[in-house]
Order: structure tokens, then C-alpha cells, then sequence
């Protein structure tokens, strides 16, 4: 039996929906109740949902054999699981965005509001700039608003929330997408079964480039 | 079961088993103190496993660290002598920063290290023993091989940037095969993609290698990978694989690398490979191989649950002769039967037989037998 972490939400919903294409459906788990558990014993696979940020460590501790994560999550917290799939579902980009009006100062410390502050480090590393990182949770973008920070690091999927707040994307950081990614000692274990899945799943990934 | 293996958790009896082990190939034990110069890990910080060292100064001003990792020492107090291998075994705390947390975590660590003139007959014995240590812990278990060789030629040929080379690097280890065509999109990325998707049994990944290793380092080093899963698939060891996944700081580790994994432990239990760059890095004249256990992800393995707690609970009043009471514990702790004495059931407690003292003698109150 393989257990698949799926994120909560229209993402997981979506990813479910190419598990279910490719062989592994459960009709349970579109029903509105409160289990949180579903199992399709015939197809050898058991889904839960969890909160998206929280995939990566269900798969690294073994709870999940494997699951669907952000390549946002897995490059802040860099869990020690194997990314097998590019799954090509809940494209983005981790971009630097401010208001329009803003003009990089050199001069002064550039102070950064964002919720992936090693990624925002990393990157401000490689340009050599120094920055001050502020960590919030959620609301990045009322940051440069109110004065809070210069610039944001935050994901961007179409800009429109940006542009409504008179905000703009500078710079992209990096492309993200949705993977599919294992615990590494299950897969010593059960690589026939997960490697079945992973084919599965790559005949349902659809090519946008 | 002797009566010691009942007392024994399941890492104490492992522990056991794995002295016996390497003390029959003739590994004698290091035993190390718990402190070393904070200096011997600054020069080799990127070679520890975390990058957090407890500092301390000691009396005579000197900057001394709480050991994070065992091999550097063992390294620093070994002599190079001609033909000669220094095999020795260690089970030890180390302190390192545990990943999630950030916290600092006591880890007991086990395992062996072969320090000398290192040959394939070395080789081969420090891996057997590694595939050994496993199906000491479990039999159902797995123990991979890589060959940094083969990795870092087949990266090599592409002749990438530093930083591209790292990222192909990490997408070998984490089987990115997806991230592969991003970062060489000119590439003739064909090996690497053989690196990342081959895996299982030595004979098929060989040969799905053999095309891309057809010369020079790549050709020597797949035919090292070749000859050692032969050697050590004659000895019976037939559950060993190959994974290129393994990918450890080509700084200091180059040959033959591998992880051992237990069914049931979300991580790998072992970890070990051929270090002889590290060494030359210590200015050292000699190749070394060795591995580690880390013992504290034995106790994920669970299935061990002891039916009681104790035997026997006694239970007396305040006014009970004590005299009586000391003598009558110590009969039944004799007989064999381990008992708690206290005035009430402590909470949760599983015992066999509940017993209660008395003028009169002892009463059954509950028997669980």
C-alpha cells in the first residue's frame, strides 16, 4: 500500500485528478465528508489531504510514501526526498515585486518582507546586496504599502493581485511548479510501485513549453 | 532468550551484535574522548554532516568543540605505515544540529573505519561488513552503492559552470530527471540521465551505464563499481544495489560510496564510503574507507513492546513492618520476579500480579498470569 500526501485545496484537487487518469482513482475522497483517510486497496493506494506546506514533511518522515509539493516548499525547506516528477500543474514564479514607483537604493540596506526568507537570502546572496529580511506569514503584499519593506519576495501566478495593490513584478527568481517527490527509504522498498505511479502520472503531465 | 536479551533494548542488543562483528575481523574499538580542538573541524567544516559545533573554552584558553563527527579524530590519531591497514570500530556520542529543529541532538553513532593501504580486498570487507551490520538490525534491509568515479566523470564531460555542475549534481541526488534538460538544455545529457533513472540490481544498471562509461575515469571507475558487486555478491551478499542517488561532497569522498536502509526507518541508517581525498586534505599519505551507523533511528523500528512494566506491584500501609516488608521484596525480587513496593498503583503501570502486604501475609488482589 502506498500512501500519497496530496495537498488541500484546487491544486491537490487538480493532481488527485491525474492520480485518478492514471489508474489510481478513489471516488471516496471527492465525497464532502470528514474522513481523512481514503483507500483504493485494488489499486494499492491510500490519499490524505494535508496543508500544502506540510506535504514535504509527511514524505521526509515517512508518514507518506510519497506526495505533491511546490518546488517553492521544497526549495525553502530543502526536505531530503527524492523529486521524481515535474508534474507541470500550479505553475508560478518566486519573483521579486515593489511598488512602481520604487527605485533600488543602493545606498541603504534593502529590506525585504516575504514567507520564503531562505530563498529571498539565497538569492540576495548571489547578487552580493545586503538586505534586511522581514519574515511575515501571509499578506506580503501590504508590506511595501505600508512602508513595512523596500521590495517583496513572494509567489506570482498572474500578477492581477499585484497590479490591484499598484504593485509590480521585478524580477523572476525562479519557475515553480508542482513535483512529485518520495521518502527515499520507501522508495528502496517499494520502487516498483512507485515508479509505477510516477509513469502513470508522467502520461497525464501536459506540456506547456 | 537469555535473561540479559530481555533486559536489553533493541539498540543495546544491536550494539552487541555489531562489537562481536567487527571484533571478529579484527577491528579492535577506539574509544575517544568527547572533546577536540574546535580548529580540526573549522578546516574541515563542509565534511560534517550539520554545520553546528558546541564551543567551549577550555582552562588554558583553548577553543574546544563537543564531537559533531568521529572520523576527523580518528584520522588526526592514526599513523601511515607501508602495506599496513588500521581497522578499528567506535561507538560514540556525537553532538550535531538536528535538520527541522535546529536544535542540538546527542546522537550515538556507530561504526568502523580502515585506514592505510586500503586495497579491493579492504574494500570489499568494509562493505560486506556494512551489508552485514544491516541484517544485524533487520533482515529486511538494503545497502546501495555508487561510485563517485562514475558520477563525477560522466557530470564532468559536459564541462559546466561550478554552479550548474553542483545543480546537475543535486538533481542526480535527488533523481530530478525533469531538472536535468533545464539546466543543459545543449547538453549531451544522456549519461547523466542514465545516472538518475538507473537503479536496482548491479548487473542491469552496469549495463545500462556501460554505453556513456566507455573510457578513461568513467570506464575504470564503472568497471571498480563492476568488480566489487561480483566480489560481493559471491560472498552471498545478494540484496546489494546500485544508485547513483548517493551523491556525498566529491571534496572528500571519491570511489565507492553507500547507504544502508531498514524497512520501517524513514531514513538512512547507514552511511560510509571511500574517503581518501579527505585524507590527502589532512595531509595524509593513505586511502581510508569506513562507515557509520547512527543508532538513534533504531528506536523507529518499534515493534517491541514489552507486555509489563513489572511483575509484581506490593502494595503496604504506613504502619507496615518494615523489617517484614524489605524481607519479603527482596524473596520475590530474588525469585526472579521483578517488584515495585509503593503505597498506591502509580498511574498507568502494566503489572502482572497485583499483591498486598499485611499483618496477615500477602493477599492476591489481581492476577494477570
Amino acid at each position: 500500500m502506498i500512501n500519497v500526501a496530496l495537498p488541500k485545496g484546487r491544486l491537490g484537487e487538480k493532481v488527485y485528478g491525474m492520480f485518478a487518469a492514471a489508474g489510481y482513482e478513489c471516488p471516496s475522497i471527492l465525497e464532502n465528508n470528514r474522513k481523512l483517510i481514503f483507500e483504493n486497496a485494488d489499486a494499492g493506494v491510500r490519499y490524505f489531504w494535508v496543508k500544502p506546506s506540510d506535504v514535504a514533511i509527511y514524505v521526509e518522515r515517512g508518514a507518506a510514501d510519497i506526495g505533491m509539493a511546490g518546488k517553492d516548499i521544497l526549495l525553502e525547506y530543502a526536505p531530503d526526498v527524492y523529486e521524481l516528477l515535474d508534474l507541470n500543474v500550479g505553475r508560478c514564479r518566486m519573483a521579486v515585486a515593489a511598488k512602481r514607483d520604487f527605485r533600488d537604493d543602493t545606498e541603504k540596506t534593502l529590506r525585504v518582507a516575504t514567507k520564503f526568507t531562505i530563498i529571498a537570502r539565497r538569492y540576495y546572496a548571489g547578487l552580493g546586496r545586503d538586505i534586511d529580511i522581514i519574515h511575515l506569514n501571509g499578506s506580503i503584499e501590504l508590506a511595501p504599502i505600508l512602508g513595512l519593506s523596500d521590495v517583496i519576495v513572494d509567489i506570482v501566478e498572474t500578477g492581477k493581485t499585484l497590479l490591484e495593490n499598484n504593485l509590480e513584478p521585478l524580477e523572476t527568481i525562479v519557475p515553480i511548479s508542482a513535483r512529485l517527490i518520495a521518502n527515499k527509504a520507501s522508495f528502496k522498498f517499494n520502487s516498483d510501485a512507485i515508479e509505477a505511479i510516477a509513469r502513470g502520472l508522467k502520461g497525464q503531465v501536459k506540456d506547456y513549453d | 532468550m537469555k535473561s540479559s536479551d530481555y533486559l536489553m533494548k533493541r539498540e543495546e542488543r544491536v550494539l552487541f551484535a555489531l562489537r562481536a562483528l567487527y571484533q571478529s575481523y579484527g577491528y579492535t574499538q577506539y574509544k575517544m574522548g568527547k572533546f577536540e580542538e574546535y580548529d580540526l573541524y573549522v578546516r574541515n567544516k563542509d565534511f560534517l554532516v550539520s554545520d553546528g559545533v558546541i564551543t567551549f573554552t577550555d582552562t588554558d584558553g583553548r577553543l574546544m568543540a563537543l564531537k559533531p563527527d568521529v572520523t576527523l579524530s580518528i584520522i588526526k590519531n592514526t599513523r601511515d605505515a607501508d602495506s599496513i591497514v588500521q581497522k578499528v570500530y567506535y561507538s560514540e556520542n556525537v553532538y550535531r544540529i538536528s535538520g527541522s529543529t535546529r536544535q542540538f541532538k546527542e546522537i550515538l553513532q556507530t561504526g568502523l573505519e580502515c585506514i592505510g593501504d586500503v586495497d579491493l580486498y579492504s574494500l570489499c570487507e568494509v562493505i560486506a561488513l556494512a551489508a552485514e551490520s544491516l541484517d544485524a538490525i533487520d533482515g529486511e534491509n538494503v545497502l546501495e552503492l555508487s561510485h563517485m568515479g562514475v558520477v563525477s566523470a560522466l557530470v564532468g564531460q559536459l564541462d559546466l559552470d561550478p554552479d550548474v555542475h553542483e545543480q546537475v549534481l543535486h538533481c542526480i541526488g535527488e533523481k530530478n530527471a525533469d531538472g536535468v534538460p533545464k539546466l543543459c538544455p545543449d547538453g549531451d545529457i544522456g549519461g547523466v540521465l542514465a545516472l538518475v533513472n538507473a537503479h536496482g540490481a548491479p548487473g542491469s544498471v552496469i549495463s545500462a551505464l556501460r554505453p556513456f562509461c566507455t573510457q578513461g575515469l568513467a570506464k575504470a571507475a564503472l568497471d571498480e563499481l563492476e568488480t566489487v558487486s561480483a566480489i560481493l555478491a559471491q560472498q552471498g551478499h545478494a540484496g546489494i544495489q546500485l544508485d547513483f542517488s548517493i551523491v556525498n561532497d566529491m571534496n572528500y569522498y571519491n570511489g565507492i560510496v553507500f547507504r544502508g536502509y531498514i524497512r520501517g526507518i524513514p531514513a538512512g541508517v547507514l552511511s560510509g564510503g571511500q574517503y581518501d581525498k579527505l585524507m590527502q586534505r589532512m595531509g595524509r599519505d593513505a586511502r581510508a574507507v569506513g562507515f557509520a551507523i547512527y543508532m538513534d533511528l533504531l528506536e523507529r523500528l518499534g515493534g517491541e513492546v514489552r507486555p509489563y512494566d513489572v511483575d509484581t506491584v506490593l502494595l503496604y500501609d504506613d504502619g507496615a513492618d518494615v523489617p517484614r516488608l524489605a524481607q519479603t521484596v527482596r524473596r520475590l525480587a530474588q525469585a526472579g520476579r521483578s517488584v515495585t513496593a509503593q503505597k498506591a498503583v502509580p498511574e498507568k503501570l502494566k503489572y502482572r500480579q497485583l499483591l498486598k502486604f499485611s499483618e496477615g501475609g500477602l493477599e492476591i488482589l489481581e492476577s494477570h498470569d
